[in-house]
Parts: structure tokens; C-alpha cells; sequence
């Protein structure tokens, strides 16, 4: 038996010692999934015992070195694990904003200090983080950001403003942009980490038109940041944000990649009915439905490409925002279909059959797909920029 | 096996890229079209083809060829879609090669050897009407003497008229068999069209054609599957030289707007234009991912290569389809000139389009292999 085959076995038996049942179930709510963190309240000692379970062995965030609460696996062996807990349809142990942004940003430029103090709680769920990027005057143009950290020695003096900062309300750190110098554009941004129960924060939850609150505003009002709060440079923070959009749009695109070859169209078949020649009942919409797998089809292999390029340094450096771009158009068109296919019982709102408008407010948060990490616009012109060198871009 | 091309195949990609492109540029197209040439493609060529072993690439080595997959025949197409080179390399070594390696027998012996070593064009007689309906062939077959009578018209022919060989999908009794019919068979009559493309394309008929018992490619009645691997092969083939005609379209088309100034500015300068373009970009890579997927599946004998197979040729059809377009339209007056290259490539995709399906008949592939 070779090594992986023998950590296979071992992965299998662990899983199946430890993963109770109860999370072997699909989620069914927003309280199904477990984020962790200093006011988090487990639906049950099942969702507890499992992340218990996975932070000890490290399988919280596996492939990260075991100092910083990982299990240190390899490529490789990350991939039997998730095959694994994918075979048997384990939950995820935790979802974090500390996982996929702040860890691999620390992993990049943090001090090995710093590493082991955040990286440990995050990976044991213990903290929850929110991430500080926008401003209300600064989306897009997230490098216009006001928000400001006066310096007064041995910490700076916060004050301003952020805009969907996703669950600002219950994370109990955040990771913020923070301009340090008003001179200097890129060069006078600092990504400062701070306690959300810090003096002079404030939160306040956005209603959305899906009729949910996942983002909210934040304020700043004289909040007081210790100096050793930064990653990567004072005013160099700027490198640190982009080498985070890039993984977060390299996430959003892998998202597309070694999923089942799951049909829309086939699966509206069965509650629309087929014509005596067994096609979907109703032809405008079938051709449709058609002509969106085959380009979600033809995603998953440019998905698989991608990841297969990007792993192996040949994909161009820019290539994820090509991902996001097309990914996320693809999704917001899936679910306008859904909602077709649905037709009035889609749009039922809080009906128990309706399970309290799911269709209806999926529909409406993916309108966020094209917005959030980077606009759909701005993806385009860093291609036309970046990839193309078009000029003036 | 990872999604991009291992050293090997970039080596290939290496030696074909600048062969075709300083052999067979868009200007070889132009020669023939200007000189009427009767033949379709330059014989000249082929021999040059012959001698970089490319015909055969496909060609199990037993039968004297290279033994290699799609993924290396696509790098071949590629090359010949972004240069329009007129050749008979996807019917007679993509197309007819797969038929014939899974019929075997008699006439794979026969014909494999000829296609290797240059000897041999094939044409495929699978369409009859306008549009692609391989499920509905009406050519039939019926038994006389040793052999059969075969009976019937085909259309959309390439190389129809100067092939050596005609693969000619008929009905039999209990099913589709696929016939190899010689090119000097009584009753055989090709007349070549010359298309949008300046290809040439014939209209074949089939009038008591007499052939032996031994034209039978593979056995009776079991020509489904036969058909079913060259139209596999085929079309993944025309899907790769799709991707070579849509991105030699955009490369032109990119650098036109780095180039061609209006208002004082660059037009690659506008927003308008650029967003087109990247979004053209993003076309171009899914549908190359896609083709590369497709014959990575086929090179497995994987299941599932159905499903890509007709997923490859429609969204390769969609994206190069589009980099026509936005070529033509972002060239401005210069784009409709004959003059300007950008007009061929528009032409050329519209005939791989329609080659063994248009984009509309693999998008109800789709839905059918998905039970809709």
C-alpha cells in the first residue's frame, strides 16, 4: 500500500470515529453552519464535538503548518481529506473569514510572532474575524478609502468608516484598511487587525433585498489601535489587500472547478414534465436551460484548467479576475433560470413550502456575485489592462 | 492528467506553429482562391504535411502512424484554423482515421497505411440536407450480388470530389453501416461547390454505386458506433480549429485597437472596446479549456467524452463566433474590405460552424444526454 493509500485509511478511520451523524446531514439553515468565535452559540454538542474534533487534529485548516493549528498536510493529502469528508458528506467543521483571508495573508506577510498568535485561535474557531474594506464613498475605487489612523506614538487613533463588512455584528476581530499617510494613494494604506470590542466601534446591520442583514455598516470613533496591530509593512498595506483579492478571486473561481456535472435542465424536467418526444415541456425555456449547461460545462473545464495552470504557476497572474468574471455571471443566470423554472412558487416569500422564500432570496443575494470581491466591470478592465495591455487602461 | 499541454505536446505545438504559419498563412488561402485552384487545398502542402508525419499522427502505429491522441491532432487544428489553411487534415486525418482504427479490419488495413504515408485523401458523405441530421440518414444500402447497392445523396462533401475514398454512412436492414467507396466506383458522382470559405464541398450522388461485401467498414448493421467515433473525433476537431480561427481573429483584432487611432486616442483607449474585448478574452479561454477537455476525454475513451464532445463544439462555435463579430465590427470600414484579412476568418468560421453540427444541434445534445 502506498503512503496516501495508508493516510486514506487512517483519514477514513478518524472520520468515522469522529464525525457525529448529525453532521453528516445536509444544512438545512443559516444556523447550520458553524463560524466560531468568542459569542458563537452551537446549535448543538454534535456541531461543537465536531469542530472540537477537527481543531485538535488540525483538520480545521489541514494544509497549514502544525505551529499555527493546522495539520500540515501536503497538496496531495488535503485532497484525500476532502474526498473523504466529501464521501461521506461531513460538514464543513468551520467556515471563517479568518480561514480564507486573514490566514493566508498572515501565512504571506505576517511575522512568525504574529502567526502563531492569530493563526492558532482561527484555526480552533475560538475568534471570528470580519474584514474592513470598503467605505461608502469607496467601492470600486477602494484605494480612495478615507478612513484614518492618526499616529500618536505607541498606537494610532482611528476614525471612519466601513461598508458591508459581512458579520461585523458578530466577529470579534477585524482586519482593516487603514489610511496612514493622506499623501501618498497606494503607499499610505495600513492593514491593521483590531478587537471589534475595542472602545469607539459600532455596528450596524444593512437590510439587503434578499430581506437579510449578512453585511453591515461599521463606524469608528476614536478607536485606539496598539502599533504591533499591522501585517506587512506601515502604509504598504495596499500589497497585502491585493494579494487578498487575488486568493479571494482565485477561491470564488476554484468554486467552479471538479464540481458534479449537475444539469439545470435536468433537473427541471422532472417537476415541469416532458412532451411525448421526452424533451422539458416548454421549448423556450428548455433551449435555454440548454444553453446555460453547456457554457456551465464548459466553465467546469476551464475551472479545472485553471486550478491545474494556477497550482503549477503557468496561469497568467491576472487570470483569476477572467474566473470571477465569467463565474459569477454564469451563477447570477442560473438563478434567474431558477426562478423561470420556478414560476410562482418561486416567489413565495415566507411560506413553510416555500422554505421561507429560499428561491426568491438566493435569486436576489447572487445579484451580489457580481458586485462583491470586485465588479464584474472592474474585472474587465484589469483584463483589458493586465492581460491584453490595452492601452490607457 | 492536468489540463494544459505536457512537454511533449509543446514541443509539437513548437515545431507545427511556425511551419504552418510560414507554409500555409492566410495569403496560401488566398493564392488558391484567386487562382480558382479545382483541387480545394495545394498538394504541394499535403506532401510537406506528409513529411512532418502529420497525417498519420492518429494512425495506431501497427498501420504505420504516430499513435498519438486528440489533444496532438488539435494542436495540429489549431494552428491551421488561425492561419485558414485550406487542407484536408480534419476529414482524412482526424475524421476518417477514427472511423476506421475502431471498425478495424479489411478496410482499416487497407486505408490507414495510405493516409499515413500521404497517399490516401478521404472524404466523409454523412449529411444529406442542409443541416446535420446524422440520426435520419436516408442513403440506403441493399444487398446484391456479393456486395451492395448504394443509393442516395450526400452533401457538404469536403474534399468530395478528389478524395481517393468516401466513407458513406447508409441504412441497412437492422441499422446504420458505414461503407468505404472508392473514388473511381460506377455511379459515384461528386459535384464540388465552392463555399463562403472558398473551400470546396461537393454534392455527392449515390446511383446504384456497386460495392464488395468487403467496403463494409467494421460489420453490418454495427456502423452506429463507428459513426458515432468519427463524428466524435470530427467534431472535436472542427471545434479545435474553431478555437485556432477565434484566436487568430482576436490576436488581429487586439492589436488593431493598439494601433488604429479616432479622436485623437488609441480605440483600444475606450472603455467600450476594451470591455468587449476582455470579455471576448474570457470566451476564448473557456472554450479553449473546454476542446482541450473534450479531447483529453477522448483520448481516455472516457464515458463522458459524449457530453464534452458536444459541449466543445457549441461553445467553441459561440466564442469564435464572437471574435468574428467583434473582429469585423471593431475593424470598422476596413473590416469589410476583401483586402483585410479579418473578413476570411468571419468566412472560415461560419463553415467549421456549420461542419457536423451547428451550435443550436449540440445545445440539444446537451439537453437530450441529459434527459430533457
Amino acid at each position: 500500500m502506498s503512503e496516501l493509500d495508508a493516510f486514506r485509511t487512517e483519514v477514513r478511520e478518524w472520520l468515522e470515529a469522529n464525525c457525529p451523524a448529525e453532521m453528516r446531514e445536509p444544512i438545512r439553515d443559516e444556523d447550520d453552519i458553524c463560524w466560531g468565535g468568542r459569542n458563537f452559540r452551537f446549535k448543538n454538542d454534535a456541531q461543537k464535538a465536531w469542530l472540537d474534533a477537527c481543531a485538535q487534529k488540525g483538520y480545521t485548516v489541514p494544509d497549514w503548518p502544525k505551529a499555527y493549528g493546522g495539520a500540515g498536510l501536503t497538496p496531495e493529502q488535503t485532497k484525500i481529506l476532502k474526498q473523504e469528508m466529501k464521501r461521506i458528506k461531513a460538514r464543513s467543521p468551520l467556515d471563517s473569514f479568518g480561514i480564507w483571508m486573514l490566514g493566508p495573508a498572515l501565512l504571506q506577510f505576517g511575522t512568525e510572532e504574529q502567526k502563531v498568535h492569530y493563526l492558532n485561535p482561527i484555526a480552533r474557531g475560538e475568534i471570528r474575524w470580519c474584514q474592513g474594506y470598503s467605505e461608502p464613498g469607496s467601492g470600486s475605487d477602494l484605494v480612495s478609502l478615507q478612513t484614518f489612523g492618526e499616529d500618536k506614538g505607541d498606537h494610532w487613533v482611528v476614525n471612519g468608516s466601513k461598508i458591508w463588512t459581512s458579520y461585523a455584528d458578530k466577529a470579534d476581530w477585524i482586519f482593516c484598511l487603514v489610511r496612514t499617510d493622506k499623501t501618498n494613494k497606494y503607499q499610505g494604506i495600513t492593514f491593521m487587525l483590531f478587537d471589534m470590542e475595542s472602545p469607539g466601534v459600532t455596528t450596524k446591520p444593512i437590510l439587503l433585498i434578499s430581506g437579510n442583514s449578512p453585511f453591515c455598516e461599521t463606524f469608528f470613533d476614536d478607536v485606539k489601535v496598539p502599533k504591533d496591530q499591522f501585517v506587512g509593512e506601515i502604509n504598504r498595506g495596499w500589497d497585502v489587500a491585493k494579494y487578498l483579492l487575488g486568493h479571494e478571486r482565485e477561491m470564488i473561481s476554484g468554486g467552479g472547478a471538479g464540481g458534479d456535472m449537475i444539469s439545470i435542465g435536468g433537473a427541471f424536467a422532472k417537476a415541469f414534465g416532458k412532451n411525448a418526444a421526452g424533451e422539458l415541456d416548454d421549448p423556450i425555456l428548455r433551449a435555454e436551460m440548454a444553453a446555460f449547461d453547456t457554457d456551465v460545462f464548459a466553465y467546469r473545464a476551464m475551472g479545472e484548467r485553471f486550478m491545474d495552470m494556477w497550482k503549477t504557476g503557468r496561469a497568467h497572474p491576472a487570470s483569476s479576475n477572467m474566473m470571477k468574471y465569467v463565474g459569477t455571471e454564469l451563477n447570477k443566470r442560473r438563478h434567474e433560470l431558477v426562478m423561470s423554472g420556478g414560476g410562482s412558487e418561486a416567489l413565495e416569500w415566507d411560506s413553510e413550502e416555500s422554505k421561507g422564500g429560499a428561491r426568491a432570496r438566493s435569486w436576489l443575494r447572487t445579484k451580489a456575485n457580481s458586485i462583491e470581491g470586485g465588479t464584474s466591470e472592474v474585472m474587465l478592465n484589469v483584463i483589458a489592462k493586465r492581460i491584453l495591455d490595452l492601452p490607457g487602461a | 492528467m492536468p489540463l494544459y499541454h505536457n512537454d511533449d505536446q509543446a514541443m509539437l505545438k513548437d515545431s507545427v506553429a511556425p511551419f504552418v504559419a510560414e507554409q500555409a498563412p492566410v495569403s496560401h488561402l488566398r493564392k488558391l482562391r484567386d487562382s480558382a485552384d479545382a483541387t480545394g487545398f495545394s498538394r504541394d502542402l499535403w506532401a510537406q504535411f506528409t513529411e512532418m508525419g502529420l497525417p498519420g499522427m492518429l494512425v495506431p502505429e501497427a498501420h504505420g502512424g504516430l499513435g498519438m491522441g486528440h489533444m496532438e491532432t488539435g494542436i495540429v487544428l489549431e494552428e491551421i484554423g488561425r492561419n485558414l489553411t485550406p487542407s484536408p487534415f480534419l476529414s482524412t486525418g482526424v475524421g476518417a482515421v477514427a472511423a476506421l482504427a475502431k471498425a478495424g479490419g479489411t478496410q482499416a488495413g487497407r486505408w490507414l497505411p495510405a493516409i499515413a504515408s500521404g497517399e490516401a485523401i478521404v472524404a466523409l458523405a454523412i449529411d444529406e440536407g442542409a443541416k446535420h441530421r446524422p440520426d435520419r440518414i436516408a442513403t440506403t444500402a441493399t444487398r446484391a450480388g456479393n456486395g451492395f447497392r448504394l443509393d442516395g445523396k450526400k452533401s457538404f462533401v469536403l474534399h468530395g470530389h478528389v478524395a481517393d475514398m468516401s466513407i458513406v454512412a447508409a441504412k441497412t436492414d437492422g441499422g446504420i453501416t458505414l461503407f468505404a467507396v472508392p473514388k473511381d466506383a460506377k455511379g459515384l458522382t461528386a459535384d464540388p461547390r465552392r463555399l463562403v470559405d472558398s473551400s470546396l464541398a461537393s454534392h455527392v450522388t449515390l446511383d446504384g454505386v456497386e460495392v464488395d461485401a468487403d467496403a463494409v467498414i467494421g460489420e453490418v448493421d454495427a456502423g452506429g458506433e463507428i459513426l458515432d467515433a468519427l463524428l466524435a473525433a470530427t467534431r472535436t476537431g472542427a471545434a479545435a480549429e474553431m478555437v485556432g480561427v477565434g484566436q487568430g481573429a482576436m490576436d488581429m483584432t487586439v492589436t488593431y485597437l493598439k494601433e488604429r487611432k479616432q479622436f485623437g486616442k488609441l480605440i483600444g483607449e475606450f472603455q467600450g472596446l476594451q470591455h468587449r474585448a476582455a470579455h471576448l478574452y474570457g470566451e476564448m479561454e473557456v472554450a479553449r479549456a473546454t476542446v482541450m477537455k473534450a479531447q483529453q476525454l477522448l483520448d481516455e475513451g472516457s464515458e463522458g467524452a459524449k457530453l464534452m464532445v458536444s459541449v466543445a463544439k457549441a461553445k467553441a462555435g459561440r466564442a469564435a463566433n464572437l471574435a468574428v463579430r467583434e473582429g469585423v465590427q471593431m475593424h470598422g470600414g476596413i473590416g469589410m474590405t476583401d483586402e483585410y484579412d479579418i473578413g476570411l476568418y468571419m468566412k472560415r468560421d461560419r463553415a467549421l460552424a456549420e461542419f457536423m453540427g451547428d451550435v443550436h444541434y449540440h445545445i440539444d445534445q446537451v439537453a437530450r444526454m441529459n434527459g430533457y
